[in-house]
């Protein structure tokens, strides 16, 4: 006993000694291409999108485009400029059709995710009718929610779901499927009952797979607020783009294009801030390359 | 059942046991009629070639997965559920990606409602024990295979469990860690008086380990020969070039070489 235990201190000694310096050294290298690399990930797509500005800029005056067609990039900005106030006013409008709609798609999502995952009959009388039901347009859809629901928030949050939760019940349950049959042996063989399985190994397990689906879902419902508002609205951005096309005032058509996709992107960067919040390392490590890539 | 002085010595019976597998074209026939007892404290090692049902039958000890025929007791009870009383090494680690190593190690001592903070100083010293010292933090991505499977080594003997499975633990490692810990593992049942099922590829290592070896025949898995090893303990590193040791390795061989498993052109 004793001598093993003296030798097997000896030969972590050794290892330690030797390692030591090297690997602190391999950690800094590694940290600083981590920061390059998040550093690359902004200046990248920032120079790219400055060159197409100007390059859109110089062709607007090179070929003199009219206006109502495609405005210059700085036309857009005076728009944005002199109508700012509207454009905040109805980003908060859709933004909180946007959120009340992706609230609903993971309160309902998760759940029906859940019931799918553990019992087999509803899994097998749900799930062809839930796929099914995605080939439906719900742009089609929205008028028949018009009639229903009237010119309220109620049928733009209820498109927004309608087209956000299918991503979440999808990537929920395929990340509950996902766990292998070894972690439930280990979990039985220490004696977890089903529900601290679930609650330990199972959920956990699925984590990563469910906040891809968030991420989708949000940029889902991004486009669900915006159908609605088109469809039957009495404000929000969607309703603004559709005013300023009858204005032919495409200048703030494009305005409202912009700040729909900053929406998006922010909702997006929220969704991913939460996950780096809530996930250990590897698994953001494993996704951020997918949120780099968006 | 059996009488009373035969349970004293009997810790694990396995009787007629036979697992058949059904899957998309047929039945596969993993484990053929096995019978063999394992006594208190005994160390016992299962050799055999690759598919011959090892791990199946580690599986079935552990409760795991049910047989198709024959039963496993323990202690004089038949198994019918996962065993809890184990402490069980997979043949891949099967680590937890979210939990560093120390937490995977943790794990054991939650679902044992054990002292948290006694337990995670065992873990270290477990990890400590298997070369780890200074990688309780680290994620099992940041882990070599070898790595991966001391860790998975530590979570099965953090609650000092009676009956040690083991499923070829020391395949991923490098022959220098792999006769540390063979040098550890034999010092720490020893110690504690463990009872071992142990499944290896490695003959040396069964030899030097085991009080019996099984030897397995290719699949359907029969036990082709049971081989007592009686070799002084504490084992040596030196008892390696003994001619007795030689001598047991050479059975296993032979046996081997007499199915077919192996071949000298
Ligand atoms: N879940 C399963 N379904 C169907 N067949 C299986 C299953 N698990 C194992 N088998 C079959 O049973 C046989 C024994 O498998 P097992 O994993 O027990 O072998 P082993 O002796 O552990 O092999 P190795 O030394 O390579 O780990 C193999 O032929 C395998 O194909
Ligand atoms: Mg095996």
């Amino acid at each position: 006993m004793t001598e093993a235990d003296k030798s097997s201190s000896a030969f972590t000694g050794t290892q330690a000694a030797g390692g030591g310096n090297l690997e602190a050294g391999i950690q800094r290298r590694r940290r600083q291409r981590a920061q390059r690399e998040r550093i690359g990930a902004f200046v990248y797509p920032a120079g790219m999108l400055v060159a197409l500005l100007a390059l859109w800029e110089a062709a607007t005056y090179l070929f003199s485009i009219p206006a109502y067609l495609v405005p210059a990039p700085s036309a857009i900005l005076r728009s944005m400029d002199t109508n700012s106030a509207v454009l905040i006013k109805e980003s908060v409008g859709t933004t909180f059709e946007i959120l009340l709609g992706f609230a609903l798609s993971v309160a309902v999502g998760i759940p029906l995710a859940l019931a799918i995952y553990l019992w087999r009959p509803f899994a097998r009388a749900v799930y062809p009718v839930l796929v099914s039901s995605q080939a439906v347009p719900k742009v089609a859809v929205a008028p028949l929610f018009l009639v229903w629901f009237g010119f309220g928030l109620l049928p733009k949050v209820l498109i927004a779901f309608l087209i956000a939760f299918f991503p979440v019940v999808i990537n929920t349950a395929m990340g509950l499927a996902s766990l292998e049959r070894e972690k439930i042996y280990l979990a039985q063989s220490m004696g977890f009952g089903p529900v601290a399985t679930f609650f330990k190994i199972q959920l956990p397990n699925a984590m990563p797979s469910i906040f891809a689906g968030l991420k989708i879902s949000i940029t889902f419902a991004v486009v669900g607020a915006v159908v609605g508002e088109f469809v039957g609205g009495q404000g929000g951005l969607g309703y603004l783009l559709l005013i300023a096309n009858g204005n032919m005032d495409t200048a703030l058509l494009f305005a409202g294009i912009v700040a729909l996709t900053v929406l998006g992107v922010v909702l997006f960067l929220l969704i991913g801030l939460v996950e780096r919040l809530v996930l250990p390392p590897h698994a953001v490590e494993r996704t951020s390359f997918g949120s780099e890539t968006m | 059942m059996t009488t009373a002085g035969d349970d004293d010595q009997a810790y694990l019976r396995i009787e007629n046991l036979s697992k058949v597998y059904a899957t998309r074209d047929g039945e596969v026939r993993a484990l053929n009629d096995i019978s063999f007892v394992q006594g208190r404290g005994e160390f016992i090692s299962h050799v055999g070639p690759s598919g011959c049902g090892k791990s199946t039958l580690l599986m079935i000890a552990a409760g795991l997965l049910p047989p198709s025929s024959g039963a496993v007791q323990v202690r004089g009870r038949t198994v019918d559920r996962p065993r809890t009383d184990i402490g069980i090494v997979f043949q891949s680690p099967v680590l937890l990606e979210w939990r560093s190593a120390l937490g995977n190690i943790m794990l054991q001592a939650e679902a044992r409602n054990m002292n948290r903070k006694e337990a995670a100083a065992r873990g270290r010293e477990l990890l400590s024990t298997v070369g780890l010292a200074g990688f309780e933090d680290r994620f099992p991505h940041e882990l070599s295979g070898g790595m991966r499977q001391r860790v998975s080594i530590c979570r099965a003997l953090i609650h000092h469990p009676d009956h040690l499975l083991m499923d070829e633990p020391f395949g991923a490692l490098d022959a220098l860690t792999r006769d540390q810990l063979v040098l550890d593992l034999q010092a720490l049942v020893t110690e504690r008086r463990m009872t071992v099922l142990f499944i290896t590829h490695s003959i040396a290592e069964a030899v030097f380990l085991s009080d019996r070896v099984v030897v397995m025949t290719p699949r359907p898995g029969c036990i082709d020969r049971i081989i007592d090893i009686k070799l002084p303990r504490p084992r040596t590193l030196a008892m390696r070039e003994t001619p007795e040791f030689a001598e047991y390795s050479r059975q296993i061989l032979d046996l081997f070489l007499a199915r077919g498993v192996l071949r000298e052109h």
